[in-house]
C-alpha cells in the first residue's frame, strides 16, 4: 500500500481510505475519492506540483499534500 | 432590460427557481438561454456570494430565476457556502422560498454529478434534472436513457445542449409541470443513507428541542433537516459553528455540543465514520441508479484532451505556452484597446467642449465639465480594457485552459500563501485592478479571494504609467549600459513593477496568518475536457462584465467625482475666472490678446485652487509630505488623485499653471524648473523616485475601492485595502527618500 503522490505517472491504483476529517479531506471525497474506486496518476505539474490525475472520468489536480491523503493499492 | 434596479421588479407571487449544478456543466450558459438579458445581479446580505436573478417565461407561467454559485457538494464550510444552502431550504431572512430546484447535470460526467443530485433530493423540494452537454456525450458515442434514469430518481429528467439552445423548451414545459408540487411525502423514500443515520439525526433534533435542553426561549429557530444532518456529518463545518455560536448562553451551548458528540459517537459505532458513510453512500446510490442508463460508466474520454495537455502541461512546453499566451493577452490589451480608448477620450472632450460653448461661465459649467465629464469619461477610458480582458478571460475559461494555467502556476502562488486560481486576477491587475478584482469570483475559497483582493491593487495598473513616465523623462538620466542594452530608465520602470510584487509576497502571507487565516483551503481542481469556445457565451460574459462596470462602479464615481471637484472649487470667488474664460471664447484663437489671457487663466486657477479646500488641505498637510520630500503642490497632487492616479498629472498641470497631460513636455520642463521659494529646487531624483514608489504602492483610486467594496459587500475591505497600502506607500517613500537624499 502507498499513497497517491507516490505513483508513477501513467500507473493506475485502487483507493483503499482518506485520511482526515477536515475540509481538504471532504472536499476530496465529494470529488469521488472513495474507497474503492479506481485512479490514475497522470503526471506532476511542471514546477512539481500538483498533480494532475483521473478519476472516475473526470481529470483532477490535487497538491502533493493533498495526494498524500489518498491511500492507494496500486494495480498492475 | 438588465439594469433594473431592484428587487421589486420580481413579482411577489412569482415562483421561484434556482439552478444549481457542479461548476464546468454549462450552468450559467442555461441561465442565460432561459433568462435572455432579464439578469440582474445583488449580494446577499453579509457574504460575498452573487445573487444572480432573472425572469423567465416557463411555457405559460413567469418565474424568477436565480443562480447558485456553482459546487460540487452541500456540505458548507463558509458562510458564504451556508447561505447558498439554505437559500435552497428557504432559510434565508427576505429571500422568498424556492419552489423548483433545475439540477444542472454534466452529462458526460454523470456519476460525479449525481452526487450533488442525491444530497438535492433531500431538500423535499420538486427537483428536475438538465442532462446537459448531451451533445458532447453523445458525440463519443455515449448512450443515455434519460426515461430511465428519471424513472430511477423519480424527477423528470431533460436532456439538453445550452450552448446550442437544445432542449430548452422541454425543460421549461418540465420545470412548469413541477410547480406546486408537493414533495414533503417523497421525502423519505428519496433517502440515500441509511434508515439508521436519519433515525440518529431526528434523535439529535429532538434533543436539540426536547423538554431537558434549557429555558423554552432558547430553543426556537432550529435549522432545517437537512442543516441539521449536516451538523451531524460535517465535522467542524459551518452548519454546526453557525448554530453553536447561535445560542444564547455558555451551558446551553456546551449541551448543544455535548449533544452532537454523542449522537457522532453512536453514529461511528453503529455505521461508521460519519464523512466516509456520506460519500460512500451517496457514490453507491449514482452507481445503482446508473446500471442500465449509461451505456459508458466511468470511461475517461476524451482522448484528445490528453493529447492537448501533453503539450500544454509539459515541462518545458507548457511553461513556454503559457507566458506566449499571457504576453499576448496583454499586448493586445495595450494595442487594441488603444483607438477605442481614443475615441471616447475625443467623445468626452468633445462634449466637454460642447457644454462649453452652450453654457457660461459658472458653477453649473465646471461641475458638468470639470466635476461629471472629467471624473466619469476618466472611468469610461478603462472600458475597452476591462471588455478586452474578460473577452480573452472567458475564451480561456470557455476553452479549458484556465484551470490548466492555475494548474501550471499554482506552485508559485503557494508562496503568497494562495493558490493557482488568484494568479489571473492578479495578472490582470497589471492592467487595471478593477477587472482584476471582479475577476477574482473564479476563486471559490473566501479567505483565498479576500487576500486576493487585498493584494491585487499593488500591481501596477496602466493608470500608474503615465506616473512613472512623467517622473521617470523628467528626473533620470538616460543612462545605458552593456553597450545600450540596458538603460537606467527601463530598470526603474521595472523595478516600480517589481515593487508591487515583492510587496504583495508579504501583505498576502500576513492577512492569511491573521484577518484570514483558517483551514488551508482544498485544491482541488477540476480540468475539464478542452472545446472550442462558444461565442455567445464569450460575448455575454464580456456584455455583463462592461455593464456592471459602466452602470454600479460608474454611478459611484459620479458621486466621487463631484465630491472632489467640490473640495476644489469651494470656497473661492471665481467671477474673475469666469471674466477671464468668458473673454477668451470670443478672442481670436491664438492671437497675442487669447494667449495672454490663456496665461492669466490658468494663473487665476491656480490660486482658486490652492485657496480651495482642497489647496487649504494641502498645506495643512504639508508638515507630513515633507519628510517624504515633497512640497505642498506634490501634497495635493496626491490628496487629489484620490479618485485616479493618473489625475496627479493634471492636478500638477494645473498648478504649475500649464494645461495638463496634453503638453507633458511642458510639464516635465516645469518639473524641473519648479524651486522653492528660497530658490532650491524642489525635485531631485530621490523625490521623484519618493513620489514614484508612492505611487507604486498606494491606494489612490476610487474606482478599486469601489469595486471592493461591491465585491465584498462590506466597507471593511476597502478601507482596510486603504489603509494598509497608504501606509506601506507612505514608509517606502519615506525611506526611499531619507536613503537616497544620503546617497546621492
Amino acid at each position: 500500500m502507498t499513497t497517491l503522490d507516490q505513483l508513477q505517472p501513467g500507473e493506475k491504483a485502487q483507493i483503499v481510505r482518506i485520511d482526515g476529517v477536515d475540509g481538504i479531506a471532504a472536499r476530496l471525497r465529494e470529488m469521488g475519492f472513495v474507497a474503492g474506486e479506481s485512479v490514475q496518476y497522470v503526471r506532476r505539474a511542471p514546477l512539481g506540483d500538483p498533480v494532475k490525475c483521473a478519476i472516475h472520468g473526470c481529470r483532477v489536480a490535487v497538491r502533493s499534500g493533498e495526494a498524500q491523503r489518498v491511500l492507494v493499492e496500486p494495480q498492475h | 432590460m438588465a439594469t433594473a434596479p431592484t428587487d421589486s421588479s420580481s413579482s411577489p407571487s412569482a415562483a421561484r427557481i434556482a439552478l444549481v449544478g457542479n461548476p464546468n456543466t454549462g450552468k450559467s450558459t442555461l441561465f442565460n438561454a432561459l433568462a435572455g438579458m432579464s439578469v440582474r445581479t445583488g449580494n446577499y446580505p453579509g457574504v460575498t456570494i452573487e445573487k444572480k436573478l432573472g425572469r423567465c417565461v416557463l411555457v405559460e407561467e413567469s418565474v424568477d430565476l436565480l443562480d447558485l454559485p456553482g459546487t460540487y457538494s452541500l456540505a458548507p464550510r463558509s458562510p458564504d457556502e451556508l447561505v447558498a444552502v439554505e437559500v435552497l431550504t428557504g432559510e434565508v431572512v427576505g429571500e422568498p422560498p424556492v419552489d423548483v430546484i433545475v439540477c444542472v447535470v454534466n452529462a458526460t460526467q454523470l456519476r460525479r454529478n449525481l452526487f450533488l443530485v442525491s444530497q438535492l433530493l433531500e431538500l423535499g423540494k420538486p427537483v428536475v434534472i438538465a442532462l446537459n452537454m448531451i451533445d458532447s456525450s453523445s458525440a463519443r458515442g455515449v448512450t443515455i436513457d434519460t426515461e430511465r434514469l428519471s424513472e430511477q430518481l423519480g424527477v423528470p429528467v431533460v436532456a439538453t445542449s445550452a450552448t446550442k439552445r437544445r432542449g430548452i423548451d422541454e425543460l421549461r414545459q418540465a420545470v412548469e409541470s413541477q410547480l406546486g408540487i408537493d414533495c414533503s411525502a417523497e421525502q423519505v423514500s428519496r433517502r440515500v443513507l441509511p434508515d439508521l443515520f436519519y433515525k440518529i439525526r431526528d434523535e439529535f433534533r429532538q434533543t436539540l428541542s426536547g423538554p431537558n435542553s434549557a429555558s423554552s426561549s432558547e430553543r426556537v429557530g432550529l435549522p432545517s433537516d437537512y442543516l441539521i444532518e449536516r451538523m451531524l456529518l460535517d465535522q467542524g463545518g459551518e452548519a454546526e459553528r453557525r448554530f453553536v455560536s447561535g445560542q444564547g448562553s455558555d451551558a446551553r451551548r456546551s449541551e448543544v455540543n455535548a449533544a452532537l458528540a454523542d449522537c457522532r459517537q453512536r453514529l461511528n459505532d453503529q455505521l461508521g465514520d460519519p464523512i466516509e458513510l456520506e460519500c460512500n453512500a451517496r457514490y453507491a446510490w449514482a452507481a445503482e441508479n446508473l446500471t442500465g442508463v449509461v451505456s459508458d460508466v466511468g470511461a475517461l474520454s476524451g482522448k484528445m484532451t490528453d493529447r492537448l495537455d501533453a503539450v500544454l502541461t509539459h515541462r518545458l512546453g507548457g511553461l513556454v505556452f503559457f507566458f506566449l499566451v499571457m504576453f499576448l493577452i496583454f499586448q493586445s490589451i495595450y494595442s487594441l484597446a488603444g483607438w477605442p480608448m481614443d475615441l471616447i477620450d475625443g467623445t468626452t472632450s468633445w462634449f466637454a467642449d460642447l457644454v462649453t460653448s452652450v453654457l457660461a461661465p459658472g458653477v453649473l459649467r465646471s461641475l458638468i465639465t470639470d466635476g461629471v465629464i472629467a471624473g466619469v469619461g476618466g472611468v469610461l477610458i478603462f472600458l475597452p480594457q476591462i471588455a478586452l480582458l474578460f473577452f480573452f478571460l472567458a475564451i480561456l475559461e470557455d476553452c479549458g485552459y484556465m484551470s490548466r494555467a492555475a494548474f501550471l502556476v499554482d506552485r508559485v502562488m503557494m508562496a503568497f500563501g494562495l493558490s493557482g486560481k488568484s494568479f489571473l486576477p492578479m495578472m490582470s491587475s497589471f492592467a487595471c485592478a478593477v477587472p482584476g478584482v471582479m475577476a477574482t469570483r473564479v476563486i471559490e475559497n473566501r479567505r483565498d479571494r479576500l487576500a486576493t483582493i487585498m493584494v491585487a491593487p499593488l500591481m501596477s495598473c496602466s493608470a500608474r504609467l503615465p506616473v512613472y513616465l512623467l517622473l521617470i523623462a523628467a528626473f533620470i538620466p538616460s543612462l545605458t549600459y552593456l553597450g545600450g542594452w540596458l538603460s537606467l530608465p527601463a530598470m526603474v520602470l521595472m523595478a516600480m513593477y517589481l515593487i508591487g510584487v515583492v510587496a504583495a509576497i508579504p501583505v498576502a502571507w500576513i492577512l492569511k496568518k491573521t484577518l484570514l487565516r483558517g483551514e488551508v483551503a482544498p485544491f482541488v481542481l477540476e480540468l475539464p475536457e478542452y472545446r472550442v469556445p462558444s461565442l455567445r457565451v464569450v460575448l455575454t460574459r464580456v456584455w455583463d462584465a462592461s455593464l456592471a462596470f459602466v452602470v454600479r462602479a460608474g454611478t459611484l464615481i459620479f458621486a466621487a467625482s463631484i465630491l472632489i471637484w467640490f473640495a476644489g472649487f469651494w470656497p473661492g470667488d471665481h467671477s474673475r475666472q469666469y471674466e477671464l474664460q468668458q473673454q477668451l471664447a470670443t478672442a481670436v484663437a491664438d492671437s497675442d490678446q487669447a494667449l495672454a489671457l490663456q496665461a492669466e487663466l490658468r494663473g487665476e486657477s491656480a490660486q482658486l485652487l490652492e485657496r480651495s479646500l482642497l489647496g487649504r488641505i494641502g498645506h495643512r498637510i504639508e508638515p507630513i509630505v515633507a519628510p517624504l520630500g515633497w512640497d505642498w503642490k506634490i501634497g495635493v497632487g496626491a490628496l487629489a488623485s484620490f479618485p485616479a492616479r493618473e489625475v496627479i498629472i493634471a492636478t500638477l498641470g494645473t498648478i504649475y499653471s500649464l494645461g495638463g497631460d496634453a503638453e507633458e513636455a511642458g510639464l516635465v520642463g516645469a518639473l524641473q524648473k519648479s524651486t522653492y521659494p528660497n530658490g532650491d529646487p524642489v525635485y531631485s531624483i530621490p523625490v521623484a523616485l519618493s513620489v514614484m514608489v508612492f505611487f507604486a504602492l498606494c491606494a489612490q483610486c476610487v474606482s478599486t475601492l469601489l469595486v471592493i467594496r461591491r465585491e465584498t459587500n462590506s466597507w471593511f475591505w476597502p478601507v482596510l485595502s486603504f489603509s494598509y497600502m497608504t501606509i506601506l506607500a507612505y514608509v517606502c517613500a519615506l525611506l526611499t527618500y531619507q536613503v537616497g537624499s544620503r546617497l546621492f
